[in-house]
């Protein structure tokens, strides 16, 4: 028997479904048919099927085994590593023991995540064993730092943290600022609700991180750097911690870099609770120990930023992917990806989708191939509805515009925002009207309240979809929320207020037909809306079988034979398009609520 | 506060005299000692860095994570998310509000359990999620809440 590397993924998704107890189960198992010399387990970081976990991994042959609980560890240790022969109960699908044969991982491209859930993201030597710190040793020994930047300007790298600024161009900025000190920040507050992507790079490969910094470091100058961690993130802070310890040990964080002049050291800043703190002035405002409150630009921070000096702010993303842009080339990058937006973009799926969890694909994916062929599709035998992307300074799209590629400039041409890589998807019991009032109530919360627009705009706007969803909507409330949309989107300071009415704008764009449901009609069509969660029905005292309703039905719920018995309306048919009612010359189609156990 | 806690304070809180920018850093190791902040650790956090008491309680108020007020054995953080919303994480806070006879933001009559919302910790993929203390549970529903609450007033009890 050769040498097995068992993988466990260990982020914090498969460590709430028990992961560690797995480990300890094979371990054990293993012991007791005293396999210590041919096995090695690993604790890795995540390996992106989330909604499949707890998930192990097997090596060299590569079998991938899902939702494996710890009473699953004698069979997996007997009659894999002992016996040779796959537990095909375990598969995810059947006779497919491979991920890249599986459609999750088919299309995906690993890039950022290339050591993720493959190396043990505690200790150094799984880093770099593959190739970690190569970068920089390049960067050290052979480059300039305008070489440096020009590269990463030629690779057309853009910041993942959502904006998808140039990052070359961005560290040019830097690099040409004066200042006796500069720095060198790690946005990584990810407060995106839904947004997981960053988590996972620093649970589970942060050297990737701190070496993308160093080299970002010596590209513009700087001597210190900061790592701004949202404090929801413990596994990922403590992560980072052992990482900076043992990058120091090594010589590579500290006074001499490798032995060169490069000083350079990294510090742990962690946030509060604070989704504003995402922005970058808010965020230099926090680790400066103040308030989250933005600051106008200009002046940039890359000219005046940390207590008034030239600093660099990078998404964690973004940092994770210079390294191998160094090592590659400004070419092997462009070479994936789209005209605009080139390289790869790590995606956490989420909401109602079968395969929720993180990918990684290339610019230009559609988001019919994300979503249906990585993704799985809609569970339950539902319907796809929409798919909500950018977090709350996003937009949602619907079920027309699956085919467009995934780029910046795509995304923000039909209304919404790459984001920092949340997918939601949404189904059919979503109501679009509760979806655009949830992101307002989460951006009027988390407002800083430092200027107008956005402190009482928002809620202004809120407050309008509260009463339409309750029933209290008029016509004058979808011209006012267009006005006020406008209004908080020009004149805010920052990207929160700036960004804040996407959800609205969109789900308006796309959705009206249900905003006026909710106003003219008084139905929430998608029954989630309280006491608007009604459905249609024919009062059998009035119908006069005239068959007029049917004619007009658009799904075939309206049913019965002319000159017959009353009509019925199909509830599970009806998709509450008030056409029926519209037709009926006798006002014998009226509302009522629908059942409780069909309301959410 | 017992003194042995008043002096472990100090003693953490004494490495940062004179230093305002790490006044975030330091609330964060007087929350994790004591559970919130009360305010006459805020003077005293005020007095150490070398900064107005208001400056202090400014901070505190504006982030969501610190607290004011005591909490419970317990801390039980809600995610409220996109991804936990949408797949139903408003029955699971109705369930718990229910359960524990409280709002959120307040802690339960036994002292067991403070709840308290929070938007997004990372963990979508399992949603519905709630944390207890550092522990994510996820892919919850009324039933698995209610269990989950039984088990730890059942371990209060032994």
């Amino acid at each position: 028997m050769g040498q097995y590397d068992v993988l466990v993924c260990s982020g914090t998704a498969c460590q709430s479904s028990q992961s560690v107890a797995l480990k300890k189960a094979l371990l054990q198992a293993a012991t007791e048919r005293g396999l210590g010399k041919e096995v090695r387990f690993i604790e890795t970081g995540c390996m992106g099927p989330c909604e499949q976990g707890p998930v192990v991994r097997i090596m060299p042959e590569d079998t991938l085994y899902v939702r494996v609980q710890p009473e699953d560890a004698q069979e997996i240790v007997r009659e894999h590593l002992v016996n040779g022969q796959t537990v095909q109960r375990l598969l995810w699908i059947e006779e497919t023991p491979r991920p890249c044969d599986l459609p999750f991982f088919a299309r995906q491209h690993k890039n950022v995540l290339a050591n993720c859930g493959l190396i043990d993201p505690s200790r150094i030597e799984g880093y770099i064993n593959r190739g970690g710190y190569d970068g920089l040793k390049q960067v050290l020994t052979e480059m300039t730092p305008q070489e440096v930047i020009e590269v990463i300007k030629d690779s057309g790298l853009r910041g993942r943290g959502g904006a998808g600024f140039p990052t070359g161009k961005k560290w040019e900025f830097v690099r040409e600022s004066q200042g006796d000190m500069k720095y060198v920040v790690c946005n990584a507050d990810e407060g995106d609700p839904g947004a997981f992507m960053d988590r996972a790079i620093l649970e589970g490969d942060p050297h990737t991180v701190i070496e993308g910094m160093m080299i970002a470091a010596y590209a513009v100058g700087a001597q210190r750097g900061y790592v701004y961690v949202r404090a929801e993130y413990p596994l990922a802070i403590a992560r980072l911690r052992t990482a900076l310890g043992q990058a120091r040990e090594q010589g590579l964080l500290g006074a001499r870099a490798l032995q060169t002049d490069f000083p350079f050291d990294i510090e742990l800043r962690m946030g509060a609770g604070a989704f504003v703190c995402g922005e970058e002035t808010a965020l230099i405002a926090s680790i400066e120990g103040r308030r989250g409150e933005p600051r106008p630009r200009p002046p940039f921070p890359s000219q005046s930023g940390l207590w008034g000096k030239p600093t660099l702010i990078n998404n964690v993303e973004t940092y994770a992917n210079v390294r191998s842009i160094i090592r590659n080339g400004a070419e092997w990058f462009r070479s994936i990806g789209t005209e605009t937006s080139k390289g790869t973009k790590v995606f956490a799926l989420a909401g109602q989708v079968c395969n929720t969890g993180l990918v990684e694909v290339p610019m230009g994916i559609t988001l019919r191939e994300l979503i249906f062929d990585i993704g799985g599709g809609v569970p339950s035998g539902k319907r796809f509805k929409a798919v909500q992307t950018g977090g709350p300074s996003g937009g949602c799209l619907p079920e027309a515009l699956l085919d467009i590629p995934i780029d910046y400039e795509s995304l923000s041409k039909h209304g919404t925002i790459m984001g920092s890589g949340g997918i939601i998807v949404l189904d059919e019991s979503s109501c679009m009207v509760n979806v655009a009032k949830y992101f307002l109530d989460f951006t009027a919360k988390e407002s800083c309240g430092k200027c107008v627009p956005c402190r009482i705009g928002i809620p202004t706007m809120l407050d309008i979809l509260d009463r339409i969803t309750k029933g209290k909507g008029t016509k004058d409330d979808l011209v006012r929320l267009r006005e006020l949309a406008e209004l908080v989107r020009s004149s805010s300071l920052c990207g929160l207020g700036q960004t804040a009415p996407n959800p609205v704008l969109s789900t308006l764009r796309y959705f009206e037909g249900e905003y006026r449901a909710h106003i003219d009609d008084k139905i929430c069509p998608a029954g989630v809306c309280g006491a608007l969660a009604r459905t249609y029905t024919i009062d059998p005292n009035k119908c006069r079988a005239c068959d007029l309703c049917r004619k007009a039905c658009p799904t075939e719920a309206a049913q019965g034979t002319p000159g017959g018995r009353p009509y019925t309306i199909n509830e599970a048919l009806c998709i509450r398009c008030g056409a029926c009612a519209e037709a009926c010359p006798f006002d014998a189609v009226h509302t009522i609520p629908l059942k409780a156990e069909k309301k959410r | 506060m017992t003194q042995k806690l008043a002096s472990q304070l100090n003693e953490r809180i004494e490495s940062y005299v004179g230093c305002p920018e790490e006044l975030i850093q330091v609330l964060h190791q007087v929350q994790e000692k004591l559970g919130y902040v009360p305010t006459e650790v805020q003077q005293l956090v005020a007095e150490t860095l070398g900064v107005p008491l208001s400056r202090v309680y400014g901070v505190v108020t504006f982030y969501h994570y610190f607290r004011t007020r005591p909490v419970g054995k317990h801390i039980i953080r809600l995610c409220l998310g996109t991804a936990c919303y949408v797949r139903g994480a408003e029955g699971v806070l109705k369930t718990l509000q229910d359960e524990l006879g409280v709002e959120v933001g307040e802690t339960s009559a036994d002292g067991l359990f403070t709840l308290e919302v929070v938007r997004c910790l990372g963990t979508c993929s399992l949603a519905p999620v709630m944390m207890v203390d550092e522990v994510v549970h996820g892919r919850l529903n009324a039933e698995a809440v209610q269990e989950l609450i039984q088990s730890y007033r059942k371990d209060e009890n032994k």
